[in-house]
């Protein structure tokens, strides 16, 4: 009866379900104290008039309806949007763009693709810092350059529609790397055989693009859009290290807000409100990557 | 004409690309006299190279403190989650177990999780822990990035080894830890350099973690340090601030350009194979 047990508890230490558990067991640990615990832990928060020091109290959509009425969260929700939208798009077309030019030339490509990577792999609180200091009104290269051929400094951080575009071009200068280095990745792996079967049924350069790359592209481009629209959102750095939200709060995103709210006010429930509030659009996006991952998943195979 | 057009547009991308790179390098290495002179040229260096602002930075600034805390948890962060990822990616995509998949999707969706959301109930967590202020609160909350982009790189990575090798020498009478360490990983080699590659310079960047968490100076890290304490009240602070933008990427330069090769395959393999 013991043996019988004893046996039976072996082969379950063998089997591979149990190896399989055990190996997943630190990685999910870890993520679920560091990870899941502070999810749960940010969403309870957001119902609450939780600060620093005092633990506070449930109330429930109270923190959600205070912050609708309140113009910097208004601002901060707007330009999240508008600085997801503008940018995304404008990565999406240069980045393909670029990766159609890289495609084109084969022998350069490599050593091209490697350069222009530095955006992506040099951190972005200091490439952040090298544009703040390139949009410094008096010393910084651009209103000397402008200076030098005698047009007018334009006020890059001081205004907040300048500073909206500072912002943003950055942005946009970090991303098109990526966005291009993938493309580039799916555009190589069309078969060449389809582009000449399209020549000899006589169709133009734009024909193929329009009939052959875009349609073969499709899912790679949904799952880099998507997986930049995530983290564009969530964007942080380079707002807060070049305007810190400012002129008049007119560049704040709702992570930098929440950063402001939540840890230098310590307004816990109202910066954790701020923060989550996009976590529906991040959702569906997320469960939209999923699917798209997997579909390309299936393409490979 | 088309490769003259082809050319100049390539050239324009590349030029804006690198262009903060070659402009943060020159100011790190000119003059006050000549930085703040607007009768110069600001693209070049015309009245001879200095060190002083990296000698600045080196000796008048807490750098070297930061560079130090950098490296070590780094470093450590990069052990941890490389040994967790491996044995949970070589789980996932080689035993199929009750479960497994979802959780590989679970894994997946903390991958996508950005670190804005995290960074105020992580605050907490950290002063549970009584961490805060200390190198260890990074320790403790930079695998909630590394993991999950590790274990999604590792099972790409593993997914393209042949099952073959491993179950003939199952067969040969192997046990499976056996097979992991004297089969599976010396294949998998790139893909673990490529996988704790992506989590090191993860760490090295991270900027909104060690912001919240760390105020005391000594045990900032590069990332936080250079833009923060180096920014003072007046104004002619520009060479040391690039001095130090410039010494806190190099690090991350070298290793990049030392292994590029797998930094593009794992940038490429994660948003386009998976």
């Amino acid at each position: 009866m013991v043996f019988a047990k004893e046996r039976s508890r072996r082969r379950w230490v063998r089997s591979t379900s149990f190896v399989g558990y055990l190996l997943v067991a630190p990685a999910i640990g870890s993520l679920l104290i560091i990870i899941a615990y502070p999810l749960v832990l940010s969403i309870i928060m957001s119902f609450s008039d939780k600060t620093i020091g005092n633990p506070g109290k449930f109330v429930g959509l109270g923190n959600f309806k205070y912050l609708l009425q309140l113009p910097v969260f208004r601002i901060a929700l707007t330009n999240s949007l508008l600085y997801t939208a503008v940018t995304v798009a404008l990565k999406l077309v240069l980045g393909l763009v670029f990766a159609l030019l890289l495609y084109n030339l084969p022998k350069t490509r490599q050593f091209l693709v490697a350069l222009a990577l530095m955006p992506w792999f040099v951190p972005t609180s200091l490439t952040a810092l090298m544009w703040w200091w390139m949009f410094n009104p008096l010393f910084g290269v651009f209103n000397r350059l402008l200076q030098n051929v005698g047009v007018a400094g334009i006020p890059w951080l001081s205004q907040p529609f300048w500073a909206k575009i500072a912002v943003m071009a950055v942005n946009i200068w970090r991303g098109i790397p990526f966005f291009a280095t993938c493309f580039l990745a799916g555009l190589l792996a069309i078969p060449r055989d389809y582009y000449e079967a399209a020549m000899i049924d006589g169709a133009g350069s734009f024909m193929r693009f329009w009939k052959i790359t875009l349609p073969l592209l499709k899912t790679t481009i949904g799952v880099v859009v998507l997986y930049s629209i995530i983290m564009t959102v969530a964007d942080f750095e380079i707002v807060w290290l070049i305007t810190k939200g400012g002129p008049q709060e007119a560049t704040h995103l709702l992570g930098t807000l929440a950063y402001t709210v939540g840890l230098m006010s310590g307004r816990l429930g109202e910066g954790a409100a701020t923060s989550l509030f996009l976590l529906p659009l991040l959702l569906l996006c997320s469960i939209w990557w999923l699917r798209s991952i997997r579909r390309s998943i299936r393409y490979e195979l | 004409m088309k490769y003259l057009i082809f050319g100049f547009l390539t050239a324009s991308f590349m030029i804006t690309t690198l262009f903060p790179f070659y402009f943060a390098f020159i100011t790190s290495f000119k003059t006050d006299r000549e930085l703040y002179n607007l009768q110069m040229n600001p693209l070049w260096i015309s009245q001879g190279w200095t060190l002083e602002h990296y000698q600045y930075l080196f000796f008048k600034t807490n750098f070297k403190h930061w560079l130090l805390n950098s490296i070590t948890v780094s470093i450590i962060v990069t052990i941890y989650s490389t040994t967790v990822s491996t044995l949970a990616a070589y789980a996932l995509t080689r035993l199929s177990f009750k479960g497994s998949s979802l959780v590989a999707i679970a894994i997946m969706l903390c991958y996508l999780v950005p670190p804005t959301l995290l960074f105020i109930p992580l605050a907490f967590v950290v002063s549970l822990f009584k961490l805060t202020n200390t190198i260890w609160s990074l320790v403790l909350t930079y695998p909630s990035f590394t993991i999950p982009l590790e274990t999604w790189l590792l099972m790409n990575y593993f997914s393209t080894i042949p099952k073959d090798i491993e179950e003939s020498a199952m067969i040969d009478g192997a046990t499976r830890p056996q097979v992991l360490l004297k089969i599976v990983l010396p294949v998998a080699a790139p893909g673990l350099a490529t996988a704790a590659l992506f989590g090191f310079s993860q760490c090295w960047a991270q900027f909104i973690y060690p912001a919240a968490f760390i105020t005391f100076s000594p045990n900032k890290v590069l990332s936080v340090g250079v833009p923060v304490e180096l920014v003072k009240g007046d104004v002619f602070y520009w060479g040391p601030l690039m001095a130090g933008t410039v010494a806190a990427a190099l690090p991350v330069v070298l290793v990049y350009l030392i292994f590029t090769r797998y930094f593009v395959a794992g940038l490429t393999a994660g948003a386009v194979k998976m």
